[in-house]
């Protein structure tokens, strides 16, 4: 019997996308090292890669580049599967979603910054739902609705003001198709 | 370097706009439900004693790993003891407000204070 090779092409699409999430998870241990005083309240720095991604690469690539990032940052703090992974993950899943949605509103009025914060109200949207429908099926984690509301608007209007500041900043490189 | 309020177009002052009134809608939920009259503690889902918060008592709640120690006084009510590996419900501390819950999950014991009314049965998004 003859060992069977497979041949993996990497693609320079590739090779792109593995860098930006390793800019992404890199920002995720970031993240986790600023001290909060609430579990779930950060700043969500990582964010700020999958915002200009989607800008510069498309939302495929954005996808991509969050989804390896929730994966591999859960990896390397040590959450993967764990409660926080899957909340991470839903979170990330409907601020995709979102962004999806988002990205086709004109361009000349809605920038990085509009894009940020829906994504960041997504987000902790789907946190809270999940959180309530599996973690703590109790109607008093929405008490906390203001909180997180407040903390994604503020997040989500730095994280996109920083998105859009490197957006203008770095000239738009012709993506290899 | 560019201003930062340069980055801003216009539709993004009005998402910011729709996110601050959506941040005020939400705020009345720091408040709902009243004030707190009453503490709940549940074993393992069943209702173990319900009390009200006028008095100094303590509870001694069994559960798989040992006992859960719950203290009630005038207005508010925590957990003081358990045996659970990472304290969660202990360093809560003190709950006062409608709402709150501590839950040892291991020991499968929590403390709930509730007040008068419930501001709603259910919530769907």
């Amino acid at each position: 019997m003859t060992a069977s090779v497979t041949e993996l092409t990497v693609t320079a699409e590739d090779r792109r996308v593995a860098w930006l999430a390793t800019a992404a998870v890199a920002l995720s241990l970031v993240d986790a090292a600023i001290p909060s005083p609430l579990p779930g309240v950060k700043p969500g720095l990582a964010n700020i890669v999958t915002l200009v991604v989607l800008v510069r690469y498309g939302w495929a690539t954005a996808v991509w580049v969050s989804g390896l990032r929730v994966l591999a940052g859960s990896l390397l703090l040590g959450y993967f599967l764990a409660p926080g992974f899957f909340l991470s993950l839903t979170g990330t899943a409907l601020s995709l979603a979102t962004l999806g949605l988002a990205r086709h509103l004109p361009s000349r009025w809605f920038g990085p910054v509009s894009l940020s914060i829906l994504a960041a109200f997504a987000h902790i949207g789907g946190q809270l739902l999940l959180a309530r429908l599996w973690l703590i099926p109790h109607n008093g984690v929405f008490m906390l609705t203001p909180v997180f509301a407040t903390a994604a608007l503020v997040f989500g209007t730095i994280n996109g003001l920083i998105a859009a500041k490197l957006l203008a900043d770095t000239p738009a490189a012709k993506p290899a198709q | 370097m560019r201003h930062w309020a340069a980055l801003l177009r216009p539709g993004d002052w009005l998402v910011l706009a729709g996110g601050a009134a959506l941040v005020g809608f939400t705020l009345p939920l720091l408040w709902q439900g009243g004030f707190a009259e009453r503490a709940i503690i549940r074993q393992n889902g069943q209702i173990f004693a319900e009390t009200d918060l006028l008095t100094h008592r303590e509870f001694q709640v069994p559960g798989p790993l040992g006992i859960t120690l719950v203290a009630v006084e005038p207005g508010r009510a925590r957990v003081v003891a358990d045996p659970g590996p990472r304290q969660y419900c202990v360093r809560q501390g003190w709950l006062a407000r409608p709402g709150e819950i501590a839950i040892c999950a291991p020991n499968r014991v929590s403390v709930q204070i509730a007040g008068r009314t419930k501001a709603y049965d259910s919530l769907s998004y």
